[in-house]
C-alpha cells in the first residue's frame, strides 16, 4: 500500500521527479486508459465514499466544526452523485465524436477523438475537503489519467483520510497522495505535469501558473471573488433571505467560495412591494409605507426573524454552524469586523468566541466602499449590505470590480433579471436563489477574470483533463492537381471557386468563366 | 515602426480608452459583431492585390499559395462565423433533473473583454485575422500585434484595418520584441499567441501575473509515417501529398507541415525514387525560377538552415537538392536519407525546405519513435492498414492526426486546431474561435413559488432522509417520508 507518503523522509524535489517518472511509466503502459479500469476506480471512490462516511463527517467535524448534515450532503453526497453521473455517462464520454466535413476536403471523414492527458496534479482547499479534493480527481480518472493529489495541510484530519483511504481503495500505481505545506507543494509544482488542476486563492493560483507556464503546462483555476446579491423590491422577501441565509451560513459558515459575500439593495424601496399577493407582504407593505424612508430595515427585520428561526437566539452555542478554520482567519476576521469605519454598521451579531473560534452571522449595514471587508473576499459569517439609490447602480458596482465567482439577483422585474443577466460578467450566476447552480452537472463551474480559469462539473470535469484530438481520414482518390506547384494563374481561379465550396463555381471555373 | 516610440502612458492610455469601449456595450451587439466581420470580408476582397504583393515581398509567395493557404482560408473561415453567429450567441440550455421544478438552466457565452493577439510571420495575414475573426464574432475589443519579420504584412493591416473595422476597438500595434514585451506586461482577458514554444513560455509567464488565460498555438516535429503502400498510384498521391505539404507552403516554413518522414527500410529506396521524379515534376529542373517555391523568410532564418546542413555527416545525406543562395535567400527543395539521429536536424523543428527521411524495421517501430519525442502539432500517416491506422490514433498523442494526407485539417471548420504539450495549449477554427475568445457563463433561474423545505436549519434527522432520498431522485422515498411511512436510518448507506 503505496497511498501515504512516508512522514519520516521529507518530500523534496527528487522525490517528487521520481514519484512523477513513476506515474509516468504506469500511464505509458496504458493501465489508466482502458475503459474497465477508470470504472473500476469510480466505483473505488464510490465504495469508499458508502463505506466511511461516518469517518469523513469526524474529520469534516474535527477539521472545520463541520454539521453532519452539510458534511453528508455538501461532500459525501456531492461526490457520489458525482461518481455516480461519471459512471452513467463514461462510456458516451469516450466515444470519438464524428464532425461534418465539407466540400473543401472532399472526399474524407473526421471526428474528435477524447484522449487522456497523461500525468495531472490536483491541489485542493481546506473549505470542502473531501469533496473539492475528490471531484476533480473524478474528472481526471473517468479521462484516463494517472493523478497525484495534494489535499489541503489547512484540513488535516482530512488530508491524512484521504492519503489513507485513497491507498486501501484506488490502484495506486496510477494514483497517489502527497500530503504537506509549502515545500512538498513547491516541490511537486517543479515537476512537468499534464494538467495542473488547483482550487484556492488568486495569490497561490498565480504562483501555481507561474510554475506551470515553464512547462507549458495547461491549468484549471477555481478561485473565488466577491459574490454579490442584488436584492430588488416586489419579491417574497422571507423566502429570499432564506436562500440568501442557507447559501452563506449553511454553507461551512460563509467559508465557501460561492458564499453570498455581500448584498446591495436600494436605499428607497418604491411602493412595488404590493406586488405579490402574499398575506405577509401586504402587513409588511404597510409597515414599509410608514417607514418607507428606511425601508432596508425591513429586510433587516426579515433577515434577523430568519436567522434566529434557524440558529436560535445564541448563534455561537448553534451546532448547525461550522467554526472558523483556525486562528489565522479567525483574526483576519475580527480585524475585518472591528476596522473604525465599519465597526459602528453593525446590526446583528457580532459576537465571537476565540476559543471555540466561532463568530456568530453578523449582518452589516450601509459599509463604505472602501472599508477592508469590502475590498477582499471575506470567506466567513459576516454579511455587510451596501446601499445605493437606483439598483441598476448595483450593475456597475459589481462590474467595476474583480469578476467574481458567482453573482446573485433577487427579483421578478423581468427587464432588470435580463440586464443582469446580459450585464453582469462572473462564473456563474443564478436568479432568486444563490449557489444551487454547483450541483447542477450539465453546468460548467468555473470562474472568469480573477475567479478563474477553466470549468468542471459533469462532463466538463471529463473534458478538463482530456485532450480533444482532430482526426481526419482521407482517400487517396479526388485530389486536385490545383494544389500543388507549379502554380499558374488557372489553378488560382480553380482554387478561388474550390475554396467558395459552390459546385456552380466549381464548374464555372473548370469552364475558364469565373 | 512607429508603435516602438510610443511612450508607456501613451499605449497605456489607449489601452484604457479601448476598455472603455468595451464597456460602453457597443462590441456586444449582434450588429456590431455582423459589421467587423463583415469588414473583414471586403478588406479581403478589396485588398486582395495588394496582400499578394506583400506576402510575395515578405516571404516569396505565388498568389496561388497565398490565395490558398491565407486568402481563401479566412473568408471561408469569415462566412462560416457569419453563418453561425446567431446560433454561437445563443447559447445551451442545460439539462436538469426533475427535482428541479420551473428552474431552468443556460450556458450564456459572454465576450471576455480586451484581447490580444499576436501573430507570426509564416503566415502572416491568415495567423493574424483568423484568431481576430473569433475575437470578434465573440464580442471583445481586440489589440493585434502582427509579425514584425513580415514588415510588409504588418503594415499593410496597420493601415488597411482602421478603415474596415471599428477602430475604437480594434487596433493593430506594430513593432518586435520591445512592444511585445510591453505590451505582455498589460493586463488582457485574453492572449492568443502563435509562435515558438520559447516565446509562448514568456507570454504565459506573462499571463500568470494577470491570471490571463491564453492560447498558445507552437509547432514542432510533425511526422509523415509512410507505410509500403502496394498501388503505384496510392504511392504517387501519398508522395505528392507529402512533398506538397513539405515544400509548397512557405517553402516548409509551416507549422504543420510534414518535417521529416518515417518509412520502412525495404520501401525506403523506391520512395526516394519516386519523390525525385515528382520534385522534378513539381519544382521543374530549376526550382529556383519556378515561382513555386517560397524563400526563407530573413537572413537570420536562413543561417540557421543552412547550419543545419553544415556538419558533415548531415551533408553527406543529402540525396537531392541541397542548393542555397544567400542574397536571394532561397534553399532548394532538398531530401536527405538517414541523418544522425542526434543531429540538430533531428532535434529542433526545422521549419524549412529540408526533409530528412528516416528508416525503421518495421513500420510499427514508428509509433515508438513519434512517442519518445515532444508531441507534435500533428501527425500524418499514409496507410491501407486497418491496425496500423487504429494503432496510430491510439498509442500516440498529437493535436492532430491524419491520414493519407497533410495540412488539409486546418481548412476543416469542424475540428479543433491545436497542440499539446509542447506544441500548445487551447484551440480555435470554427466555433472553437468563439468559445476561446468566449466565456461560457452558467445561468440558473429558479421561482419563488417552489422550494424544497427541508433545504433549511435547523438540522434534523428527518431532514437528513428526506436530503437523501433527493439526491437520489428518490421521488417515491420522498413522499413516503413526507408522509411520515418512511422510517429515518441514520445508519443507512448509499446515498
Amino acid at each position: 500500500m503505496a497511498g501515504e507518503d512516508k512522514k519520516q523522509q521529507p518530500f523534496d524535489s527528487k522525490a517528487a521527479s521520481s514519484l512523477v517518472a513513476e506515474l509516468r511509466g504506469a500511464f505509458a503502459s496504458g493501465t489508466t486508459r482502458s475503459y474497465q479500469w477508470r470504472e473500476s476506480q469510480l466505483r473505488g471512490l464510490l465504495r469508499m465514499t458508502d463505506e466511511h462516511e461516518q469517518d469523513i463527517v469526524a474529520a469534516l467535524r474535527s477539521d472545520l466544526g463541520k454539521p453532519e448534515l452539510e458534511s453528508v450532503l455538501y461532500e459525501a453526497a456531492m461526490l457520489r452523485n458525482s461518481c455516480k453521473f461519471a459512471l452513467k455517462e463514461l462510456q458516451r464520454w469516450m466515444m470519438p465524436e464524428k464532425v461534418k466535413t465539407s466540400l473543401t476536403t472532399f472526399p474524407s471523414s473526421a471526428e474528435i477523438v477524447s484522449e487522456p492527458l497523461g500525468v495531472v496534479l490536483i491541489i485542493s482547499a481546506w473549505n470542502y475537503p473531501y469533496l473539492l479534493s475528490l471531484d476533480p480527481v473524478v474528472g481526471a480518472i473517468a479521462a484516463g489519467n494517472a493523478v497525484v493529489l495534494k489535499p489541503s495541510e489547512i484540513a488535516p484530519a482530512t488530508s491524512a483520510l484521504l492519503a489513507k483511504l485513497l491507498g486501501e481503495y484506488m490502484d495506486s500505481s496510477s494514483i497517489r497522495v502527497v500530503e504537506g505545506a509549502v515545500p512538498e507543494t513547491t516541490a511537486l509544482l517543479e515537476q512537468k505535469w499534464d494538467k495542473i488542476f488547483y482550487t484556492g486563492n488568486g495569490r497561490v493560483g498565480r504562483i501555481v501558473m507561474a510554475a506551470a507556464a515553464k512547462h507549458l503546462t495547461p491549468v484549471v483555476l477555481e478561485l473565488g471573488g466577491k459574490s454579490p446579491v442584488v436584492v430588488d423590491s416586489g419579491i417574497n422577501l422571507q423566502i429570499a433571505c432564506r436562500r440568501i441565509i442557507v447559501g452563506k451560513w449553511g454553507n461551512n459558515n460563509g467559508q465557501a467560495c460561492i458564499a453570498s459575500d455581500y448584498i446591495i439593495t436600494t436605499k428607497d424601496l418604491a411602493p412595488k412591494l404590493v406586488r405579490l399577493p402574499y398575506p405577509h407582504v401586504l402587513v409588511f407593505s404597510l409597515y414599509g409605507v410608514v417607514s418607507c424612508t428606511l425601508p432596508y430595515l425591513f429586510q433587516v427585520d426579515v433577515l434577523k426573524n430568519e436567522l434566529e428561526t434557524f440558529y436560535g437566539k445564541n448563534p455561537l452555542e448553534s451546532k448547525d454552524l461550522s467554526r472558523i478554520v483556525n486562528s489565522d482567519h479567525f483574526t483576519r476576521l475580527t480585524k475585518l469586523l472591528d476596522e473604525d469605519k465599519v465597526s459602528k454598521k453593525v446590526v446583528y451579531g457580532g459576537e465571537r468566541d476565540p476559543t471555540k473560534l466561532q463568530i456568530a452571522p453578523t449582518i452589516l449595514l450601509d459599509v463604505p466602499r472602501d472599508s477592508l471587508i469590502m475590498n477582499e473576499e471575506i470567506f466567513g459569517p459576516l454579511l455587510p449590505i451596501l446601499t445605493v439609490d437606483k439598483l441598476e447602480e448595483s450593475f456597475d458596482i459589481i462590474n467595476s470590480g474583480a469578476k467574481p465567482l458567482a453573482a446573485y439577483i433577487f427579483t421578478n422585474d423581468k427587464k432588470l433579471k435580463e440586464h443582469f443577466v446580459n450585464n453582469v460578467s462572473a462564473g456563474g450566476l443564478v436568479v432568486n436563489d444563490t449557489t444551487v447552480h454547483l450541483a447542477v452537472h450539465a453546468l460548467p463551474f468555473g470562474g472568469v477574470g480573477e475567479s478563474g480559469i477553466g470549468a468542471y462539473h459533469g462532463k466538463f470535469s471529463f473534458d478538463a483533463f482530456s485532450h480533444k484530438k482532430a482526426v481526419v481520414y482521407r482517400s487517396f482518390m479526388g485530389d486536385a492537381a490545383i494544389r500543388y506547384p507549379p502554380y499558374t494563374n488557372g489553378k488560382l481561379r480553380l482554387m478561388k471557386a474550390l475554396l467558395g465550396g459552390s459546385i456552380l463555381g466549381i464548374l464555372r471555373a473548370l469552364f475558364g468563366r469565373s | 515602426m512607429e508603435d516602438e516610440t510610443k511612450a508607456p502612458e501613451e499605449m497605456e492610455r489607449e489601452l484604457e480608452e479601448m476598455r472603455e469601449c468595451y464597456r460602453s456595450g457597443r462590441t456586444m451587439e449582434a450588429s456590431w459583431r455582423k459589421s467587423q466581420l463583415k469588414g473583414l470580408l471586403r478588406l479581403l476582397r478589396e485588398r486582395e492585390e495588394e496582400i499578394f504583393r506583400a506576402l510575395h515581398q515578405d516571404l516569396g509567395k505565388h498568389p496561388a499559395e497565398a490565395y490558398r493557404d491565407e486568402i481563401g482560408s479566412l473568408i471561408k473561415s469569415v462566412n462560416y462565423a457569419l453563418d453561425g453567429l446567431k446560433r454561437w450567441m445563443s447559447g445551451n440550455k442545460a439539462k436538469l433533473p426533475r427535482l428541479a421544478l420551473l428552474t431552468t438552466a443556460k450556458i450564456l457565452p459572454e465576450p471576455l473583454g480586451l484581447v490580444l493577439v499576436i501573430s507570426s510571420w509564416n503566415f502572416p495575414i491568415g495567423l493574424s485575422l483568423e484568431p481576430l475573426i473569433g475575437a470578434l464574432a465573440a464580442g471583445n475589443a481586440v489589440v493585434l500585434k502582427p509579425s514584425e519579420l513580415a514588415p510588409e504584412c504588418s503594415s499593410l493591416l496597420a493601415n488597411a484595418i482602421p478603415h474596415y473595422l471599428d477602430d475604437k476597438a480594434v487596433k493593430v500595434i506594430q513593432g518586435g520584441p520591445g512592444i511585445g514585451e510591453r505590451l505582455l506586461l498589460q493586463k488582457w482577458d485574453k492572449i492568443f499567441f502563435t509562435g515558438s514554444a520559447r516565446i509562448g513560455r514568456k507570454v504565459i509567464a506573462a499571463a500568470a501575473e494577470h491570471l490571463t488565460p491564453v492560447t498558445l498555438e507552437l509547432g514542432g516535429k510533425c511526422p509523415a509515417v509512410i507505410d509500403t503502400l502496394s498501388s503505384s498510384f496510392d504511392r504517387k498521391v501519398a508522395v505528392q501529398r507529402v512533398l506538397g505539404a513539405k515544400f509548397s507552403s512557405s517553402a516548409g516554413q509551416i507549422c504543420i507541415g510534414v518535417d521529416y518522414v518515417l518509412v520502412e527500410k525495404k520501401f525506403s529506396s523506391s520512395l526516394v525514387e519516386l519523390m525525385k521524379m515528382m520534385m522534378k515534376k513539381m519544382f521543374g529542373e530549376n526550382p529556383r525560377e519556378s515561382q513555386s517555391v517560397a524563400r526563407i523568410v530573413n537572413k537570420h532564418h536562413f543561417l540557421r538552415l543552412r547550419s543545419l546542413l553544415l556538419d558533415p555527416l548531415v551533408k553527406s545525406s543529402i540525396v537531392y537538392g541541397g542548393s542555397m543562395d544567400e542574397e536571394s535567400l532561397f534553399i532548394e527543395p532538398t531530401i536527405l536519407m538517414d541523418p544522425p539521429l542526434q543531429a540538430a536536424i533531428m532535434m529542433d523543428e526545422i521549419f524549412g525546405p529540408l526533409l530528412p527521411i528516416v528508416t525503421l524495421n518495421k513500420i510499427e517501430d514508428s509509433i515508438e519513435f513519434i512517442n519518445s519525442r515532444p508531441k507534435p502539432l500533428a501527425i500524418y500517416v499514409f496507410t491501407k492498414d486497418e491496425p496500423l491506422r487504429r494503432s496510430m490514433v491510439s498509442k500516440t498523442s498529437s493535436g492532430s492526426i491524419v491520414f493519407n494526407d497533410a495540412i488539409v485539417q486546418c481548412l476543416v471548420d469542424t475540428l479543433p486546431f491545436g497542440g499539446i504539450g509542447e506544441s500548445g495549449m487551447g484551440r480555435y477554427h470554427g466555433k472553437f474561435s468563439f468559445d476561446t475568445f468566449s466565456h461560457q457563463k452558467a445561468v440558473m433561474r429558479r421561482s419563488f413559488l417552489v422550494d424544497v423545505w427541508f433545504r433549511f436549519p435547523p438540522w434534523n434527522d428527518h431532514k437528513l432522509q428526506l436530503f437523501r432520498s433527493s439526491y437520489h431522485y428518490d421521488y417515491l422515498g420522498i413522499v413516503l417520508t413526507v408522509l411520515g411511512l418512511k422510517r429515518t436510518n441514520r445508519a443507512s448507506k448509499g446515498i
